[in-house]
């Protein structure tokens, strides 16, 4: 059982008289900070009240109050509550705030984020570039004033629908003819494209021509992808090379990217449920658990005490599949090729079937709904889950471990390889297996508990080697963790409703904001939401594993060899749904 | 000793492929093709080889499966189709990705608005199969189809016609889930009778 961490009693306000104040807006709690004090404020949260652990960085545009806000989410990776700050400007370019880069490296991409999507321009960040948009895109999609190509309405549902719907398709409607906008004194006519890459191989020049033993040493750029250079999606990184050695990495991302946060804002709360299936394809359970949570927590509604043990079955089923996939896959990195990812798909087959006979969808699941799911376990698929669980699953997986991990060859490729320390770990706000193979003990499960995980026994896997092999390993470990909190809540789970709330696809959201978080099985899954009261939510962050581990990628890949940066990706355990939104 | 653990792991690799042969000698030709086959091959007890040769065999979906929706009618006796759906835009309002467009339909006399729709189409290549639709419906009137073969050269807009299928087929797709429906609507229908009375 976790101890209940120790509240925070500081107040930062009287020690930081000016420049910190509390929010006090109705529904909102943490601190809001000025630009200026910025850093010192961040600097004393980590160094004296040991939040060394910024989870979430995003920026919300209150267009009414003319107010740009930069919102932080800090924890300490000891466990316990988070504390939330904010910082303000005034919504006039260029907004300036300070980088908190020099005190959470893993900043570093969110920052970027929030400068592409809103236009926020963070004074010291080392390389602010557009991160999802191309370079040279007009505008920041994620403002609350900036209208997609084929916009139909500030919110759903649209009244083009209904009740004089007639069909019209999208592109007939509105074609970019009367949808687009140029900046003033632009021609399209007289255009011509400038090379959206400048920016990004300028950031790798300084990597220049060596001359050691009078012999000249050129450094090659190699772009890896975006051609799915390892089977993983759309990912594009490129690489500076020393001979077969990694110099330098920049990832470069957003070839998926579909604006899923905008969509968020357009759509009712309801309506962002099956929207979260796509963002990890693979683990979508755990996906509408964190909106779920989320949303619930700001409406302060109770979970149905059968669908909270529902709820941690398909959340821990959902883990056991993907750290399966991922090790089949893995292996494929590797050069096995598919024999392990087709074991690994045997196993996730059965666990699909499950997915599919509750939801009515293998991937898409769309199960949840606030206040419980969407519908109860039948008896058939309760019985599958049992022989999964006591049976098959515990089976499979001693027999992945026969099958690689003695192997001499798999051994040879990962042990040693690309080292993270745990202090880096921390620094570049790794999350999930990626944090806890680097020997920090930290799971959001038992950290800061949500649902309810408090009751069950189980064991936080950690490993302390730091590298490749216990990147593996760990996914092992917490399958096996799976199992025994599966192996409860099969034998715990009560009879009961599945849910709390009437069925309703309207959702009454009281204003104020919440921060949702779950262990997802790649990370840390978080979605910070702001409400107005409205039928739809004025701010719709998802905080993806996937996307915040990749900002430690040039640390782990940084000497070690180009062939071993396709494992190390894979390693990581990206999916670009998630990753690009 | 080096070699040991590649060894452990084909040991693996030949026990799978030694236990595809077996099994196949155990069902003795009854492993393919057969319902029953096909039920094993995606069981706990599966063993060895678990692929379906599709579309030669077909995993059978399970009653909850949604894929596209469809609307229901009720076949009246002169073989009339009684449209459930009252176009009451519920659905159309319920759907995430915004693709089902209706016309309340109109009395042409009054003008005044009638329990029909006058047109109804979803844009089959933007629903996403969350089945909000069938899930909000009060009239029951909308239901997620197990049809999953709908591959075609053209776009799939699907207008009232193409959506239209009778209650019988519902009934043989979801036979659960029809009962249960059909139990409730009973139930309320005496309600009110009970009422009147």
């Amino acid at each position: 059982m976790a101890t209940p961490a120790p509240v925070e009693t500081l107040d930062l306000a009287a020690k930081f008289p000016g420049a910190v104040t509390a929010d006090a807006r109705p529904g909102y709690s943490g601190w809001v900070v000025t630009p200026e004090k910025l850093l010192e404020v961040a600097a004393f949260l980590r160094d004296e009240l040991g939040y060394d652990y910024l989870v979430n960085l995003c920026a919300v545009d209150y267009l009414p109050e003319d107010r740009m806000e930069v919102v932080y989410h800090v924890f300490k990776t000891t466990g316990g509550p988070g504390l939330t700050f904010k910082t303000w400007a005034p919504r006039k370019d260029p907004i300036e705030i300070p980088s908190v880069v020099s005190i959470w490296p893993g900043a570093d991409f969110q920052e970027r984020e929030a400068w592409d999507l809103y236009g926020v321009k963070f004074i010291g960040h080392p390389d602010l570039r557009r991160i999802l948009m191309w370079e040279g895109f007009d505008g920041h999609p994620m403002r609350k004033d900036w209208q997609e190509a084929f916009y139909d309405e500030e919110v759903k549902p649209f009244k083009r629908r209904w009740p004089d719907g007639k069909h019209v398709y999208a592109e007939k409607r509105s074609t970019f003819g009367d949808n687009i906008k140029f900046q003033p004194g632009f021609d399209p006519e007289k255009w011509t494209p400038t090379d959206p890459e400048e920016a990004l191989y300028q950031s790798l020049k300084k990597y220049k021509t060596e001359t050691a033993d009078g012999i000249e040493t050129d450094h090659i750029i190699v772009n890896m992808g975006p051609q799915h250079p390892s089977t993983h999606g759309v990912f594009r990184a490129v690489v500076v090379l020393d001979g077969e050695t990694v110099v330098s990495l920049k990832p470069v991302m957003g070839y998926l990217h579909r604006n899923h946060e905008k969509i968020g804002e357009r759509n009712t709360w309801l309506q962002n449920m099956p929207y979260t299936d796509r963002l990890d394809y693979f683990n979508s359970m755990t996906n509408n658990w964190g909106y779920a949570l989320a949303v619930e927590k700001l409406m302060g509604i109770p979970v149905a005490e059968r669908a909270e043990y529902i709820r941690v079955i398909m959340a821990e089923l959902s883990r056991i599949q993907n750290h399966l996939i991922l090790i089949g896959m893995l292996l494929n990195d590797l050069g096995a090729y598919f024999t392990p990812a087709l074991y690994a798909f045997e196993e996730r087959e059965l666990i699909l079937d499950i997915f599919e006979a509750v939801s009515g969808s293998r991937m898409m699941c769309n199960y949840f709904r606030f206040g419980g799911v969407v519908r109860d376990i039948d008896d058939d698929s309760m019985r599958k889950i049992k022989d999964l669980v006591f049976d098959r699953l515990p089976r499979k997986i001693e027999e992945f471990d026969r099958l690689l991990t003695e192997n001499e060859i798999i051994v040879s490729r990962l042990k040693g390889v690309a080292p993270l320390s745990a202090e880096d770990a921390i620094a570049y706000s790794m999350a999930g297996p990626m944090l806890r193979a680097a020997g920090v003990p930290y799971d959001i499960r038992r950290a800061d508990p949500y649902g309810i995980y408090n009751r069950f026994d189980f064991d936080v896997a950690v490993r302390y080697n730091c590298d490749m092999y216990d990147r593996y390993l760990i996914r092992l470990d917490e399958m096996h963790q799976s199992i025994r909190i599966l192996q409860q809540a099969v034998k715990g789970i009560p009879e009961g409703p599945v849910s709390s709330q009437k069925p309703s696809y309207i959702t009454k959201v009281p204003p104020g904001e919440s921060y949702g978080r779950v262990e997802g099985p790649k990370g840390e899954l978080g979605f910070y939401i702001v409400s107005t009261g409205k039928p739809n939510p004025w701010r719709y962050h998802v905080r993806t594993p996937s996307f915040v581990n990749l900002t430690g990628l040039e640390k782990m890949c940084v000497g070690t060899k180009i062939a071993d940066f396709v494992a190390i990706l894979g390693a990581i355990d990206i999916v670009l749904g998630e990753l690009d939104r | 000793m080096n070699g040991k653990g590649i060894l452990k792991g084909l040991g693996v690799t030949l026990q799978r492929f030694v236990d595809t042969y077996l099994d196949d000698l155990r069902w003795w030709g009854k492993r393919y093709y057969t319902p029953e086959g096909i039920a094993h091959r995606s069981s706990k007890d599966t063993k060895g080889i678990f692929t379906v040769q599709y579309p030669e065999e077909k995993l059978p979906v399970p009653e909850e499966f949604r894929y596209k929706p469809f609307l229901l009618y009720e076949e009246g006796e002169n073989g009339e189709k009684n449209i459930r759906c009252t176009s009451c835009g519920i659905c159309a309002k319920a759907c995430p990705p915004q693709c089902i467009w209706i016309v309340r339909g109109t009395d042409p006399q009054t003008g005044r608005p009638v329990p029909q729709p006058a047109g109804f189409w979803i844009d089959a290549d933007i629903c996403m199969s969350c089945g909000f639709c069938a899930e909000y419906c009060p009239f029951d009137a909308i239901k997620m189809d197990h049809n999953y073969e709908v591959s075609s050269y053209t776009r799939n807009l699907m207008d009232i016609n193409d959506l239209l299928k009778p209650v019988s087929y519902y009934a043989s797709i979801r036979p659960l889930n029809y009962a249960r429906e059909d139990e409730a609507r009973k139930a309320k229908e005496a309600a009110k009778a009970a009422k009147g009375q």
